[in-house]
This record gives C-alpha cells, structure tokens and sequence, in this order.
C-alpha cells in the first residue's frame, strides 16, 4: 500500500496510504491540541470547540453541515482527547471532493453566539451523562489526581461551572492560537486519488494561517502515587483505578508496553482474569496502556462487590508487584504477542482503522510505518525488553483511586474484608 | 459487486455459511445456538448466562486454563453473549489459524465440562453483572422498557434475577444444555480469507454426527404493560420509547428501515435535529429498529437533565408522531445514501458479513444478494414510507422513565 506526503506552503500536512481494493477512504483533519493546552480558566474549551466546529460557518448552518455530510452518506465524528482533537469521516471513493470541502469548510467555524449558548446546554448533557456512569468518573478523577499539577490530569470536559463561564472570545482566542495550518495533518486511507486530494486539501487549506505551535509542560511524570477513596452513596459497585507510570509514545519502549498491558491484564487469559474475574471476585478487571506526548501511564482497574474492594486491592498489587519483580513468563509473552498480531492485522483491515494509525504515527514520530513493520516490532520484543521496561517504569508504583459506597478501604481505616460468597 | 457466498445444511440439520473475502488476512466466524435468554426457565432465569461462562471453562481434553491458552495463541478475539434467541460464540483471528479454532469450538459445544467446581464463580459473576446494571442507568433503561414492550418471555432480559441465579447447581444445567444445544436451528457463518470446500469437509467431520437436544417451544405471555417511572437519584433522567413495526421478511420492511432512518439515520435526522441540534435537550438522542421473525419495534431513546426532561419526552414523541404527516424527497435521498455507504463497507468487515450471513438466514432462510438490498433502498419513496407509517402508524407507546421524577405523558 504506496504512501504519500506532502506539506503545503503554510505548513499544513497531508499524508495518505493507498489501497485500491478498499471499498472506501477515510478522511481525517487531526488537530494537535487538547484538554493539556487549556489554562484553569479555559477548561473544557478543546471539545466545546470540536462539537463549534459543527455548528456552522459563513457559508453553512448547523443544519447545512449535518445535511451535506448525510447526502454524500458518510459515517462521520469526532473526538477531544488529552492531545488531539479529531474530525474523521468515512465516504465511498466518489464522494472525495464533497468531503474535503465540507471538513475543511467547518474547520473554519464561525462560532455564532447563538449555537454556542444552545450547545452550552449539549456540552452540560454529555457531563450529566459520564456523571451517572461511575466507572467514568472513577476514571477521570484517578487520572486528575495521579498526574496532579501535570497538565495530562486536566479534565476533557470541563464542569457545568467551567462550560457555563467560558465567553465566545475566549474559545475564538484559543481556536485562533491552536488550529493553525502547521498544527494540522490531514490524513487518508483508503482507495484514494491522492493527486486529487493534494489538490483538493491545497484549494480548500492553502489560506489557512501560519502561527508557532508547540505545547508547554512536556516532560514524564511517575504521578502522584495518592490513594484517595471518594464515596459516592448512590454507587452500587465499587470501582477502583490504579495507575502506573509508562514510556512516552516516543518511546520504543511503547511496544513492550504494550504487550506487558496485555499479559497483565486483558480481558481474556490474562494475569488480573485469572486472579480476579475467572473466580468470580470481581465483575470486570484490566489494564491498558495509554501513551502521551512525553509521558505514558499503564491504567489497572477493577469493579466489584464493595465488601471484596480490599481484598481484591490485596489481589491486584500482589499480582503488579510479583510482575514487577519477576517479568512476564516466556508462554505469556507468546501469547499476547499472538493475540496483538491478530489484532493489528484486524485493524489494518478497515480504511479507518489505518487512518487512525498512520494519523498517531505521523503526529507524534513523524514517521510512517506500515502493518509489517509494527507487526516486526511487536515480535521483537522480548523478555529482556520488558526487564528494561519495568525497571524504568515501575508496574507497583501506583496512584489508587476508588470510588462507590465505601467510605474507607484498610489503610485509610476500617472496611469489612471480603467474604466468600455466602448469602 | 461480486460476492462469494456459500451454503449448505447437514442432515442433522446444522447450517453452514460462509463469504470468501480475497483482500483480507484475517477471517470470523460465529455460531448462532438456539439457546437464547428466552428459553430460561422461569425458575432459573439466568440459567443462559450462566451457561455461557462456564462452557468455556472446560471442554474436550482440555481444562479451562488449556482452553484459554490454546486459544489465545491462535490470536482468537472472541465473545460469548445470550440474546433472546440465541446464544451467540463469536470470534475473529488471523484466516490461517481458523480451522484450528473450529476443531477447539466443536469440543465446546459438543464436549463442555460444565464443571461444578466452577459454579460459584460463575455465579458470582452473574450476580455482579445483575447488580452492575444499577451503576449504568441508560442500560437498565433499555432492559426494562424491553420487559415492558415485548410478551414474556421475549422481554426477559439475559441477566436474570438473583433468585434464578441462586437456584443453579450443575445438574441443572446439564440438563438445560442437553435440551437445548443441538443442531438443528444452529447457525454457523465465516467470512473471510477462506476456502469453502475444505471448510464445509472440516464442519462435516466436526458436527456431521451431532445429534439430540429437544425442540422446546415459547408460550408468549401478555406484556406487562406500557407506563412504568423507576425512581432513582440520578444527574440525567433516562427516557425510553417502544412502538410496534413490521418484521424483516414483511413486504414494508425496507420502508419501515426508511423511516427509522429518517427519524435518527444521520445527524440531520428528525430526532438529533429537533431534540439536540435546536434546543439543546440531550447529548444521546436515538431511534433503532429490532425485529424478529414475527415482530419488530422501533426503540426511542433520550438520555436528558432532570429539569429538561419533560420538554425532552414532549419534543421526543412529538417527532415520532408528526413523521406520517410528510416526508420530503431530500430526506429520503439522505438516508438512500446513508444506506447505501454502509451496505458497501460492510464488505471491508469480516465481522460485520459473519454476522449478516447469520442474521438473513435466521430471518429469511436465504443470504440477500448486494444488488437485492441495494435495489432495495434505491426504490425507497417518500410517498412510500409515508403510506407504510399510514398502515403501521406508531402508537401504543410504551414508555419507561428513570430518574428522580415521574414525566407526564399526553395520552391520545
């Protein structure tokens, strides 16, 4: 699958992967900016402005917008994270044209002072929405607390307060500063005409304004290492965070980690299944790995009975330290290699999947790599390489956030230990 | 757009489905067992979830860490969920390591061990995830408007009661996986990077000799009723709508997709525009369609603040009511090319035509053609669709709200 880049004169990059036996491209605008740019003041402004972005322009309504990209019939959206604020569609091969000029068109949003009142109210939903899922919250404040005065813990959404306070001024101010041109690939897959794209981005961008980019605050972090228990009366369950440091997605250390995620917590054969979920102690467990500009974190996380909450908490550091002291075992590193092979090859296999991939790839390594060259990379690592891993980040280092009914968990006082299952 | 579509049933009445898909590396398959939620005995509700932890906690010559293992070294991403119906074993790995996994399946379905030393874990976990639903508003929402819209047993929802999953012990089921694991009614598809002739030798071979289970029957009760408010102190109220619709199979089905579709298809559908676009009522706003072979429903759903909630249930019903009184062409248009757009990209997933092999086989006892479907949508009218809502108009709403405050509902 031939790639291609290209960057036009204000800055603006354009990369694609061609595939002619897709049936599809998908077409990605990524903006390198997110919820760790905001000042205190400004919190929640990256992904009010991604739902502005859909709100209108001078030559579109809110309507206008939703219409176009529906008759050309493409599966369209976007998502805010701690970094990146992405605007994606998938279109059939005919519709390139229509598609450049509508997501190059919103990128240029008007902000009207009525659609950002009426979608104040949209942005306070969605926070009343992830209010009433507590495993979100537990999430949210794990993360704000383990990176602390780290820019990575500030909120993607914001609060009602933060939402309601913020002025059309000061998201225009903060649009002006961060979506400029060479703060902007764009970036397709699929079975792509990428002449006819360039041409197309270079027509509808090419006025685009130049203006400095880079982000402040950019430097690891191991976290907090607090424990903290909020409780929450409503909560049935208990859920429980526990985060460790990890490599910077510049790292190449990011493919250990990786596998080391898997062996210690997938859904399915993995380390926290067997101890926890496969004896019925806890009703889900995992661990993940998230990687960011200069920083990455593992995310270990449970949900169970409030009265097993100190046991399993027992559980799950027994198992993070004993992986910490002694590795992964050689059947263990087999398999997760195993099942991430099928997995990238899987993902590779839809336009949008390596839209996803080859866009993350060129904003934080400037590099394109294709599914061969991953797929080497996660069979290169070896045991020795999650040594190396673990001993610059520890696994049993952790920030430990629980949320639900209980009011304390063993260190921080009493809470009744887990029983079997007697009722 | 050429397919590569196959199909044969075993003597013992098994059916085999598959697509052979050339640009991909990696191929799906998933097993569709009549063993759905529908079928758990009302003393052991739950009894199907149950049954769908433990039976892979063991089976043929290996032990359930051997099962996990061997497996998880083919790559294998894979499910086991219940549906109403169904039982459902999905998974997807690289096309190579495919046969491997089938000859792993077969012992699970044919050769669980069903260990009893297993049962109280699994029925912990049964519990948790019964106990779980209380920490997720929108899905309890939805569960508890399908137990009030559909006749017993169809609304029953997969999870059970504390009771029935307190009741089970290992012989019970046993016995509930004799009765109802068995071939006849079983579905197997795969699509994918495959061969077909010695895939459907493999199937043979693996499930040729299958036999007995019995042919149980559903007594449809009357549902239960059409209002119900669950109180509960949340930040958003949840709102759930349910109207009858016609079956896929039915003459006006691509219709009654159509207006679905122009009620919630896109971001410009009726519902997005009017409840969140406009006025700022909610974030999730959405109507689906569900059917099986002899019903279907249109299900409505608005999660909202509890101040905003009434106006939401207001705005929310008026739209479903007000789309019989006209359509225009232009929305039609969009939803034609909505359709169209995912009908073609379904072909990119292994997954997706796994599943609608399945799924058009169940309902139709036939694999729709691309160019069927696609003709399908493109003779969609909005003089048709609008004929449809005049013969099937919505209404005998059933309604379930959650949240802090009962919502009044103008009845008429």
């Amino acid at each position: 699958m031939p790639f291609h880049e290209h960057a036009l004169p204000n800055g603006l990059q354009i990369i694609g992967e061609t595939s002619p036996s897709a049936r599809s491209i998908a077409l990605g605008f990524f903006v390198r900016t997110g919820s760790r740019d905001e000042t205190p003041d400004v919190s929640g402004v990256t992904h009010f402005l991604e739902h502005m972005v859909f709100k209108g322009t001078p030559r579109r309504t809110a309507l206008d917008v939703n219409r176009d990209f529906d008759r050309i019939g493409a599966h369209y959206n976007a998502f805010t994270s701690e970094e990146n604020t992405v605007f994606y569609a998938a279109i059939l091969p005919e519709y390139l044209p229509q598609s450049v000029d509508i997501l190059a068109d919103i990128l240029r949003p008007s902000l009207r002072v009525e659609d950002f009142d009426m979608e104040k109210n949209v942005i306070i939903e969605e926070i009343g929405m992830y209010e009433d899922q507590p495993m979100w919250s537990a999430y949210d404040h794990a993360k704000r607390i383990h990176f602390a005065e780290h820019a990575l813990g500030n909120s993607i959404l914001g609060t009602p307060g933060s939402i309601r306070a913020l002025t059309r001024e000061q998201m225009h101010a903060y649009f002006k500063r961060r979506y400029v041109a060479p703060n902007i690939t764009v970036v397709a897959a699929g079975n792509l005409d990428w002449p006819r794209l360039v041409a197309l981005v270079e027509e509808h961008c090419g006025d685009w304004e130049k203006g400095p980019v880079g982000r402040e605050g950019v430097r690891e972090t191991h976290g907090s290492g607090a424990f903290q228990v909020m409780t929450r009366d409503k909560v049935t369950q208990e859920h429980v965070f526990l985060i460790s440091p990890g490599p910077p997605a510049e790292s190449p250390l990011r493919y250990a980690a990786d596998v080391l995620a898997l062996a210690v917590g997938d859904d399915s054969g993995s380390r926290l299944y067997w101890a926890l979920v496969d004896p019925g102690l806890a009703d889900s467990a995992d661990t993940s790995f998230h990687d960011y500009e200069g920083a990455g974190s593992f995310y270990t996380s449970f949900s169970c009975e409030p009265e097993q909450t100190a046991a399993n908490l027992e559980i799950v550091r027994g198992v993070l330290r004993d992986v910490q002291q002694q590795g992964i075992s050689d059947e263990e590193l087999r398999q997760a290699k195993s099942k991430i092979g099928s997995r990238v090859v899987r993902g590779s296999e839809r336009p949008m999947g390596r839209m996803q991939a080859i866009g993350m790839c060129w904003t934080y390594l400037h590099q394109y790599r294709t599914v061969d060259e991953e797929l080497q990379a996660f069979d290169a690592v070896t045991l020795q390489t999650i040594r190396e891993l673990l001993d610059r980040y520890p696994l049993d280092q952790t920030t430990t956030l629980a949320l639900g009914p209980l009011k304390e968990i063993n260190g921080n006082g009493r809470s009744k230990p887990g029983r079997g299952r007697s009722r | 757009m050429p397919q590569d579509v196959y199909q044969h049933t075993f003597a013992n009445g098994l059916t085999l489905l598959a697509e052979r898909m050339e640009h991909v590396r990696s191929a799906a398959l998933n097993f569709l067992v009549p063993a759905g939620c529908a079928y758990d005995p009302p003393a052991h509700l739950g009894i199907s979830s149950v049954l769908s932890d433990l039976i892979t906690r063991g089976a043929g010559n290996r032990d359930s860490r051997a099962l996990s293992l061997a497996l998880d070294s083919l790559g294998l991403d894979r499910d086991e969920s219940v549906g109403s119906l169904h039982m459902r074993f999905w998974g997807a790995t690289l096309s190579r390591n495919l046969s491997a996994a089938l000859e792993i399946y077969a012992d699970i379905l044919r050769r669980p061990h069903l260990p009893e030393e297993e049962m109280d874990a699994v029925k912990a976990l049964a519990l948790q995830d019964l106990q779980g639903l209380e920490d997720e508003p929108r899905q309890k929402l939805l569960v508890e408007l399908r137990r009030r819209h559909y006749p017993p047993p169809l609304g029953q929802d997969r999870r059970g009661t504390e009771e029935g999953i307190e009741s089970l012990n290992a012989t019970v089921i046993r016995e509930h996986y004799r009765r109802l694991f068995r071939p006849r009614g079983t579905i197997l598809s795969v699509a994918g990077n495959i061969e077909w002739e010695p895939l459907r030798d493999q199937v043979g071979r693996l499930f040729g000799d299958w036999q007995g289970g019995d042919e149980p029957t559903l007594q449809l009760g009357k549902a239960p009723g059409k209002r119900e408010h669950l109180a509960k102190d949340t930040t958003q109220t949840q709102i759930g709508i349910a109207y009858a619709s016609v079956p896929i199979g039915h003459p006006d089905y691509y219709a009654a997709m159509g207006a679905v579709n122009v009620l919630s298809g896109g971001m410009s559908a009726r519902l997005f525009t009017e409840v969140r676009e406009k006025r700022g009522l909610c974030y999730a706003v959405w109507a689906s369609y569900q059917t099986y072979k002899d019903r279907a429903s249109v299900i409505c759903y608005a999660g909202t603040t509890n101040e905003r909630a009434q106006e939401t249930l207001d705005v929310t019903l008026a739209e479903i009511k007000r789309l019989q009184a006209g359509i225009e062409p232009e929305e039609v248009e969009r939803v034609q090319a909505g359709l169209k757009s995912s009908l073609i990209m379904q072909e990119e997933s292994t997954s997706a035509r796994a599943g609608t092999l399945a799924s058009d086989w169940y309902y139709l006892g036939r694999v729709r053609t691309f160019d069927e479907i696609q003709a399908a949508i493109n003779s969609l009218t909005s003089e048709g669709i609008v004929a449809h809502l005049r013969r099937t108009p919505p209404r005998d709403f059933t309604i379930v709200t959650l949240g802090p405050k009962t919502l009044r509902i103008d009845e008429e």
